[in-house]
């Protein structure tokens, strides 16, 4: 025996091909004249004062290519205690220590491989100093595969907005 | 004579120009009005407001690597992309657009001769006394084009796609064919000249004709394969159909046709149905003369361009057809219909002709456009899914009657 088919009773305006064709007709002709969503994007960009608070902003969680704070000196915070190549899970920082005359510690080689990074975040959040941090940004263009791996000199001088690690437990960052 | 001919050299330019500048400007709208309708601004980096796109593009189609596919039929192959395209092109040369021109002059051309023209000249490549007949014949072959770019790629994708193509043009050719027997019918002429001139006398032909137009009008979106009726392209099925084996300005060339395809349909539209280059309320336009030539050519390319919208506008609103619904409304929705529909007109010409005194072809028009009032509610009241396509009244009754007696398995 055939299976029992479900028939349900549906009023005409349901079913009505011409009634559907007509009613998308005039929601696409009503679309063509509403504001426009597309972010024009070389001129207008995520990371703008205007428009990074708006619809299009990153999301407070973003993390993007590092960069390495300095302090007054310009030298760079970082001494070297190799907590970052440690809990790296990618393995993609290589730190050489090094020691001056009076003992303090600072890194003569620190290389971040951006390809190998996968940008969890765990460098910024392990860091004792306050060193190392995650961006606020993301136009990475490069010519060459080499120039993705950061050196010190090039962390140091970036001047892009630094991640403030978003926690799940606290998502307003109180 | 030889005025004729430098004359008709120079139409053929114009049209050619006009059409093939157009055609480009067209995919640079049809993407613009796909982004507006989803909220989007569309291209606008070529140039002021994207206007130089279909350049670029144009550009970077020549640039393009030509591929062959290994085992592809290579003449048939290379033969593909223009048997669409001629077609495609050579329709528009019986389409007036325009009110005739005065022309007048006589001068010669050192050894080329004397050339002389005197009168009006009428505003169309070739005014063909077979008119829309030349169309519909040319129209057809343009499945030629589309079935040998499926057979020659030697890939299945392509294959099924020609194989879409070929059935659903030669489906849709028999109800456009048929629903241009009323105007014939109206006109008593075939050529397109004479449409026009009768549409100025009485009413354009949507009136007294609506439902020739509803049939027409979808026709020619299945034989343009425009959506809703795009299967022998199918993106998400076919890959790109017929011509996914094509590459470069071969693959244009297939684009071009369809657009070209699409200005046609829009141009036959417009003058089978909507009077063409005439100016309605007024018989200004008939006057003859230069101003009265560039008004008219003006309005007729307004209401092609309306047209081209409209079919822009289905084709971002309505989805794809299943293959056996396609199949179904061509032959059983729009031929039958169109059959009865050329009945009903005879029947009603001939009581028009035979029980009233109307002799002015606008009494007759409205005479006719009441008659289509009532049909246009009949058909479209009957043909919407609950009553008629989806199944007659007494078989749901029928499933009905067995749900209940039959426990529901879900």
């Amino acid at each position: 025996m055939a299976i029992g088919v479900k028939v349900l009773p549906r009023p005409g305006r349901e079913v009505s091909y011409v009634r559907a064709t007509l009613k998308g007709m005039a929601l696409t002709f009503k679309h063509m004249f509403e504001k426009k969503v597309t972010m024009q994007y070389p001129e207008e960009k995520s990371t703008d004062a205007e428009h990074g608070s708006g619809r299009w902003s990153l999301s407070p969680r973003w993390r993007g290519t590092h960069r390495m704070l300095t302090d007054e000196q310009g030298r760079s915070k970082c001494v070297a205690c190799g907590l970052c190549p440690q809990i790296c899970p990618a393995n993609c920082i290589k730190l050489v220590p090094g020691e001056d005359e009076q003992g303090n510690r600072y890194p003569l080689i620190y290389e971040i491989d951006e390809f190998r990074c996968v940008f969890c975040g765990y460098c910024q959040e392990v860091c004792p100093e306050e060193a190392i941090h995650v961006g606020v940004h993301y136009e990475n263009s490069e010519y060459t595969r080499g120039r993705f791996v950061y050196d010190l000199e090039r962390l140091s001088s970036q001047t892009h907005a630094v991640s403030t690690l978003w926690d799940p437990t606290d998502p307003k960052g109180e | 004579m030889k005025g004729y001919l430098l004359l008709s050299v120079i139409k053929m330019l114009l049209v050619f120009t006009v059409l093939m500048v157009g055609v480009a400007l067209l995919t640079l709208m049809e993407r613009k009005v796909s982004a507006w309708m989803q909220n989007r601004r569309g291209p606008n980096r070529v140039g002021p407001a994207g206007l130089l796109q279909p350049a670029a593009d144009g550009l970077k189609n020549i640039l393009k690597e030509e591929t062959f596919p290994v085992l592809a039929n290579r003449w048939l192959f290379l033969l593909a992309p223009a048997l669409s395209f001629i077609p495609a092109l050579l329709l528009f040369a019986v389409i007036p657009f325009g009110a005739p021109l005065p022309v007048d002059f006589d001068f010669t051309l050192g050894p080329l001769g004397r050339f002389v023209h005197h009168g009006p000249m009428p505003l169309v490549v070739a005014d063909l006394p077979i008119g829309f007949l030349f169309v519909l014949a040319i129209s057809s072959m343009g499945v030629y084009g589309i079935a040998l770019a499926g057979w020659a790629s030697n890939s299945k994708y392509a294959l099924l796609g020609g194989l879409r193509a070929c059935a659903q043009m030669v489906s849709y050719e028999v109800p456009m064919g048929l629903s241009l027997i009323p105007v014939l019918l109206l006109s008593g002429n075939v050529s397109l000249s004479a449409i026009i001139h009768e549409q100025q006398l009485g009413l354009w032909y949507v009136l007294p004709l609506f439902l020739s137009f509803f049939i027409f009008f979808i026709s020619g979106f299945a034989e343009t394969n425009r959506l809703p009726f795009d299967l022998p392209e199918a993106e998400s099925e076919l890959i790109a159909g017929y011509h996914t084996e094509y590459s470069a300005m071969k693959f244009s060339f297939f684009f071009i046709a369809e657009y070209s395809n699409v200005v046609t349909v829009c141009a036959m539209v417009t003058t089978l149905f909507f009077g063409g280059w005439d100016i309605p309320f007024t018989h200004w336009d008939e006057s003859g003369g230069v101003l009265q030539s560039l008004a008219t050519s003006g309005l007729f390319f307004l209401k092609v361009m309306f047209w081209i919208f409209f079919v822009m506008w289905i084709r971002w609103t309505l989805p794809r057809f299943r293959y056996d619904q396609l199949m179904a409304l061509g032959w059983k929705v729009l031929l039958p219909l169109a059959l009865a529909y050329i009945m009903v007109i005879c029947v009603a010409i001939y009581a028009i002709n035979r029980y009233t005194g109307w002799t002015d072809p606008v009494m007759r028009g409205l005479g006719l456009f009441g008659l289509n009032v009532l049909i246009a509610v009949l058909v479209f009241g009957l043909l919407d899914r609950n009553v008629f396509v989806r199944g007659s009244a007494r078989q749901r009754r029928a499933l009905q009657a067995r749900a209940q007696r039959a426990p529901v398995v879900t």
